[in-house]
């Protein structure tokens, strides 16, 4: 399946027992295939960004649109399963092997099983973790790069249009996670996966992805190409994000 | 000791009467502890209340509960169960709620965002990795039900507890002690089994 749009049509978000907003007038689209970094300090909205396209958090105003259909007119549970999603904590179920994590979501969506396994092996293959030695281990036997690889083939089990990533090569050492960034971008580049990843690492966003979204307090600072982004930042806080970067 | 070599074939046969009561009593409990267990795990202000009417519970001395509930319901075997499944609630729903709510957060964040359904993220990730510490509940439940379970004796009921009341009205220590030994062993293998369980279940989620 080739990657769907993303549209976030003035998304506001207020959470229940905040006094603040979450999310503030967010608007922009993302194209079909399009790799999209969020950056911004901690705090200034990204998981929740992240987490209304998959219907995790609701917006309290504004709406969401995957193809152009709003995403709560669709039944969330029938969207997850067709958005794939990625988080730091990887979340690795426990008392299932690697094979039966990457298959799960195909598995809940009533795939044959043989289809689930080519699935599996062909997304192993693709995060580079040898099938015949991967597939019956356990989550606990995996070091973190590995869990990593295998927290992002989960998530593109079900052959998603979209791939939301939060901090998803947060828990590695620097060695480890080029490769791994590397990687997936490959991976998700061949896939045509349209994609959305968080990372509070400037050299990382401007290393893998096509264009960038700047965040601060909740609002969308810049949203440009990397290049852009060091030749013309929008303000001062985009400046000095990216300032150690440029040089 | 004398009473368990000269009767064994009555000893093994208060024993399977005795095991009777305790299976089916915590059939039921767990059935019932289950369902509570999950709702309450779900809500952490309904939580507190029914963890504490079930603590209360437990703290009423078992003779009393006993005596209340053969009033309502007769001599025989029921008194003894009903009051066998309000014991086991505490230490049952304790561990069906304990179990849920230490299932690593990232896991069931993950499961959801990927479209488990509740359900499906219940049965297919929370309780699997709940399972050690509900079967701890269990055990614990078991070994201390296998001891109240002595009290049938009391009230008409055949069970181990039988040669413990019958031992104490007609002078017969030695039958006390037959009956109290048999229980004592009943409730060690009981322990040891549901801790061999419990560790087979450990070792699925390494
Ligand atoms: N579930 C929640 N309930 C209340 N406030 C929240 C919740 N999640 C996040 N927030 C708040 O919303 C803001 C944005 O959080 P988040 O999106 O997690 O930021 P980031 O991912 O950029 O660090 C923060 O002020 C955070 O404290
Ligand atoms: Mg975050």
């Amino acid at each position: 399946m080739s990657g769907a749009t993303i549209g976030f049509d003035d998304v506001g978000v207020r959470y229940a027992d905040a006094d603040g907003d979450a999310l503030r007038g967010v608007s922009f689209d993302v194209a079909s295939g399009e790799v999209v970094a969020i950056v911004g300090p901690s705090g200034c909205g990204k998981t929740t960004l992240l987490r209304t396209v998959n219907r995790l958090v609701e917006p309290t105003s504004g709406a969401v649109l995957i193809d152009g259909v709003d995403v709560r007119t669709m039944d969330a549970v029938a969207l997850r399963r067709r958005v794939g999603y990625a988080i730091q904590a990887v979340g690795l179920f426990a008392h299932m092997t690697v094979a039966e994590n990457v298959g799960i979501v195909p598995s809940l969506l009533g795939w044959p099983r043989d289809r689930i396994d080519r699935r599996v092996d062909d997304l192993l293959e693709r995060v580079h973790l040898d099938p015949k030695r991967f597939r019956d281990r356990r989550p606990r036997k995996l070091s973190g790069g590995e869990a990593q690889r295998v927290g992002v083939a989960r998530a593109l089990g079900g052959e998603p249009g979209v791939l939301l990533m939060d901090e998803p090569f947060g828990a590695v050492d620097a060695i480890v996670r080029a490769a791994l960034q590397d990687e997936v971008t490959r991976v998700v580049r061949d896939l045509g996966t349209t994609t959305l990843f968080v990372t509070h690492d400037v050299h990382e966003a401007l290393r893998i992805a096509d264009r960038i979204c700047v965040m601060n307090g909740g609002r969308v600072e810049q949203l440009d190409a990397p290049a852009a982004i060091l030749a013309n930042p929008a303000t001062d806080f985009v400046r000095r994000l990216f300032e150690g970067a440029r040089a | 000791m004398n009473y368990l070599a000269t009767h064994p074939a009555e000893v093994l046969s208060l024993a399977l009467a005795h095991l009777e009561l305790v299976a089916i009593a915590l059939a039921i409990a767990f059935a019932v502890a289950l369902p509570l267990g999950i709702v309450a795990a779900g809500a952490s202000r309904f939580s507190p209340w029914l963890i504490g009417a079930l603590a209360a519970l437990y703290t009423i001395p078992s003779l009393a509960l006993l005596a209340v509930l053969v009033r309502w319901l007769g001599l025989g075997a029921t008194p003894v169960v009903v009051a066998l499944i309000l014991y086991a609630q505490f230490m049952l729903v304790q561990g069906v709620v304990t179990g849920i709510r230490g299932v690593d957060p990232a896991q069931i964040d993950a499961a959801r965002g990927l479209g488990f359904s509740e359900r499906q993220l219940m049965v297919r990730v929370a309780l699997p990795q709940a399972t050690p510490v509900i079967l701890g509940g269990v055990r614990i439940a078991t070994v201390a039900t296998i001891s109240i379970a002595t009290l049938a004796g009391y009230v008409g009921a055949r069970s181990l507890g039988t040669l413990i009341f019958n031992g104490l009205t007609l002078h017969q220590n030695q039958m006390l002690v037959a009956g109290s030994v048999a229980t004592a062993l009943l409730a060690i293998c009981a322990d040891a089994g549901l801790r061999a369980l419990t560790r087979l279940s450990e070792a699925r989620l390494r």
